[in-house]
C-alpha cells in the first residue's frame, strides 16, 4: 500500500505553491512592460540604453516633456484624440441603443434578415474595409477631417448587439404597452422611459466605444494626413525614427496615452472586461 | 405629429442604417469591385478599368505574397496556440484557487488587453533592443544562474534584426498582450460547470489533477476549438505590431511581413489598389478555409470521441 502521509504533508503543498508562485511570476510579467514604460519616461534616451539599464525612476520626466512637445504638437494631438474618442463615443451610445431598442421592441418587416446582416458584419476582419475607406474617405471630401473617425466608429455592430441583449432581457414590453395607452408618443417612450433605464449598459458600451476609439491606430492611420491632426497613437509612431529616436520623450507621451485608460480600468474593470469579451463568446 | 408605431423602428434605426451602409456594407463590396479592376489613385477615379482576374493572378503569382502568407500562418499559430496552452490552466487556477485576489489577478492580466497597440509595440522595440534592451539584459543574468544557465544563447539575440529571430519576438508580444484575454474567456466557461461535479469527484478522492484533467478540460473542449479559431483568425490579421516593430519594410528580408501589412504597403507605396483589393479578399479566402477546417476537424474528432452531444448543449447555451 502507498504511503499517503509523504504526498499530503510535502509533495501537494508544494505544488500548491510553485503554482502560486508560477502566477504571480506570470502577473509580474504582465506588469513588467508597464513599469519599465514609466521608469523610461523619467530618464533621458542616453540613460535608457546603457549598462546596467535604469530599473528606477529617474529625474528626467520634465525634460522628456519638453522634447515631446517640440518633436510633435502633443497637446493638439491629446486633444484630438479626446475630442474624436467623446462625439464618437456619444454618438455610439445614442444610435447604438436607438437601433438596439428597434430591434429588441418592435417587430417589422426584413427585421431578422437586418440583424443577421448586422451581426454577420461583426466577423469580418477590419483589413477588408482598409482601402475603400480611405477611397470613400477621399471621395466625400473628408480625409483629415474628425468625422472621418467618429461616425465610421458609430456604426458599431457590437453596440447593436449589446444594446439590444440588454433591452429585450431588462425592458419589460407591459411597460412600453402602458405608456403607450397613456398617450405617450414613440419618441417620447423611448427618450424619457426607456434610456433612463439603460444606464449600465450604455456604460459598458460607452467605455468599450471610448478605448476603441482612443487606441484606434488604422483608421487615422488611413485618413489623417496633418500632424496636427494626429490622434496619439499615430503621432506617437511618428516619433519613432530609424536614426535617433528620442526614446525617454516617446515613453513619456506613451505613458500619457495609456495612463487615462488603466485608471477607467482600475475603476471599472469587472464591467469592462465583460464588456470586452461579450462580443466574442456571443 | 406623433410617430406611428409602424415607422417607429425606421426612425429609430435610421441613424445607425445610414452609417452602418456606408462604412460597414459599402466598403465590402467596393473592395471585391476594386479587386476587378486596376486603379492609381493619382489618375482620379475616372481611371478605373476592368481586369477581370488579373489582380489575383497577379498577386497569387507573386513570390512576396505568399512569403508573407507564410510568415502570418506562422505568426498565427506560434503566437495563438500557446495562448491557450497557458491561459486553460491558469483560468482553472484562478477560478478555484483565488478568491479575494481574484479580480486584482485577472485585471493585472488583462491590462495589455486594454492599452493602444502602438504603445505596446513601441515599448517592446525598446526592450527587444538588441545591445541595451531589458530582455536581453535578463537574460545575461540568467546565464550565470545554474542549470537556466545553459538554455541562454552565448551571444545577445538580434531581436528585431535577424530574420530569424523577428517572428518570435512578434510572437512573444502577441501572446503577451492576449493571454489574458483568452484566460478571462475560459474563466467565464469555467463558471458554468457545475460545482457539484468538483464536490462529488473530492468525495471519490480525486486529486485536483485529475478533476483538472477528467473534469475541467473536457468541459472546456466547445470553448477550446472556439478559443483557438478565434486566435488564429486574429493572428491572421496582424498588421499594427510589424508595423510598428518593424516599419512598414516587415524587417530584416521582411521576415515579419505579414500579409495584411503586404496589403497596405502594395496599396499606399506602390499605388496599386487593385492588387490589394485582391490580397485582403485572399487572405479572407484563406481565414474562411482554415475556419471551416478547423471546426470540421474538431467536429469529426468529438464524433470519435463521442462527445457530440455536450458539445452540442453546451453550444446550445451560447
Amino acid at each position: 500500500m502507498k504511503r499517503p502521509g509523504l504526498v499530503d504533508a510535502v509533495l501537494r503543498p508544494a505544488s500548491t505553491w510553485s503554482a502560486y508562485a508560477l502566477v504571480a511570476v506570470g502577473a509580474l510579467l504582465m506588469l513588467m512592460p508597464f513599469y519599465f514604460m514609466f521608469v523610461f519616461a523619467s530618464h533621458h534616451r542616453s540613460e535608457i540604453f546603457q549598462l546596467p539599464p535604469p530599473l528606477w525612476f529617474g529625474s528626467d520626466f520634465q525634460a522628456n516633456l519638453k522634447i515631446l512637445l517640440t518633436q510633435i504638437p502633443f497637446l493638439k494631438n491629446l486633444g484630438w484624440s479626446l475630442y474624436v474618442a467623446t462625439i464618437g463615443t456619444g454618438l455610439t451610445m445614442l444610435f447604438c441603443s436607438m437601433g438596439g431598442y428597434a430591434f429588441a421592441m418592435y417587430s417589422f418587416p426584413g427585421k431578422r434578415l437586418l440583424f443577421s446582416l448586422v451581426m454577420s458584419t461583426m466577423l469580418v476582419p477590419s483589413f477588408l474595409s482598409m482601402i475603400p475607406t480611405f477611397m470613400i474617405m477621399d471621395l466625400l471630401d473628408w480625409i483629415d477631417q474628425p468625422r472621418a473617425l467618429y461616425l465610421p466608429g458609430a456604426a458599431s455592430a457590437f453596440g447593436i448587439f449589446l444594446m439590444r441583449q440588454f433591452i429585450a432581457a431588462s425592458i419589460p414590453k407591459p411597460l412600453i404597452e402602458a405608456a403607450r395607452m397613456d398617450g405617450c408618443g414613440e419618441l417620447r417612450i423611448f427618450f424619457q422611459i426607456v434610456l433612463p433605464l439603460l444606464g449600465p449598459a450604455l456604460g459598458t458600451l460607452g467605455m468599450v466605444a471610448f478605448i476603441a476609439s482612443w487606441n484606434n491606430f488604422i483608421s487615422p492611420l488611413v485618413v489623417m494626413r496633418s500632424m496636427d491632426h494626429y490622434t496619439l497613437p499615430l503621432a506617437l509612431r511618428a516619433m519613432q525614427n530609424p536614426v535617433n529616436t528620442e526614446w525617454g520623450a516617446i515613453m513619456a507621451g506613451s505613458a500619457i496615452a495609456v495612463v487615462p485608460l488603466m485608471l477607467m480600468f482600475v475603476f471599472f474593470s469587472r464591467r469592462l472586461i465583460q464588456g470586452l469579451t461579450v462580443g466574442a463568446v456571443k | 405629429m406623433k410617430l406611428s408605431e409602424k415607422f417607429a423602428p425606421y426612425v429609430f434605426l435610421s441613424p445607425f442604417l445610414i452609417l452602418f451602409s456606408l462604412f460597414g456594407l459599402f466598403p465590402l463590396l467596393f473592395s471585391l469591385y476594386l479587386s476587378f479592376h486596376s486603379w492609381d489613385p493619382i489618375q482620379g477615379f475616372g481611371a478605373m478599368r476592368y481586369v477581370g482576374l488579373k489582380n489575383f493572378a497577379f498577386a497569387l503569382g507573386d513570390e512576396w505574397f505568399w512569403h508573407s502568407l507564410r510568415n502570418t500562418l506562422w505568426l498565427a499559430v506560434a503566437a495563438g496556440v500557446p495562448q491557450h496552452l497557458v491561459a486553460i490552466p491558469l483560468a482553472s487556477f484562478l477560478q478555484h484557487r483565488l478568491n479575494r485576489l481574484r479580480n486584482f489577478v485577472v485585471g493585472v492580466y488583462f491590462l495589455p488587453y486594454i492599452t493602444a497597440t502602438v504603445a505596446i509595440a513601441i515599448l517592446f522595440s525598446a526592450l527587444f533592443s538588441t545591445d541595451f534592451g531589458i530582455i536581453n539584459q535578463t537574460l545575461r543574468s540568467l546565464a550565470h544562474v545554474p542549470l537556466i544557465g545553459q538554455l541562454v544563447p552565448a551571444d545577445n539575440i538580434k531581436w528585431l534584426t535577424d530574420p530569424d529571430r523577428i517572428k518570435p519576438a512578434l510572437a512573444i508580444l502577441v501572446f503577451w498582450r492576449y493571454v489574458g484575454f483568452n484566460t478571462v474567456l475560459y474563466m467565464g466557461a469555467l463558471q458554468t460547470i457545475p460545482p457539484e461535479l468538483y464536490e462529488a469527484a473530492t468525495m471519490d478522492g480525486a486529486t485536483p489533477l485529475q478533476q483538472f484533467r477528467k473534469i475541467t478540460l473536457p468541459m472546456l473542449r466547445p470553448l477550446m476549438y472556439f478559443g483557438v479559431t478565434l486566435s488564429v483568425v486574429g493572428g491572421l490579421q496582424l498588421f499594427e505590431e510589424p508595423l510598428v516593430l518593424l516599419t512598414i519594410t516587415g524587417g530584416t528580408d521582411m521576415a515579419g511581413m505579414t500579409t495584411a501589412l503586404y496589403m497596405f504597403k502594395s496599396a499606399f507605396e506602390f499605388n496599386d489598389f487593385g492588387s490589394a483589393s485582391a490580397i485582403s479578399w485572399l487572405l479572407f479566402a484563406v481565414i474562411v478555409v482554415l475556419a471551416m477546417i478547423n471546426s470540421r476537424v474538431f467536429r469529426e474528432r468529438d464524433e470519435v470521441r463521442g462527445v457530440t452531444g455536450a458539445k452540442k448543449s453546451a453550444g446550445g447555451k451560447r
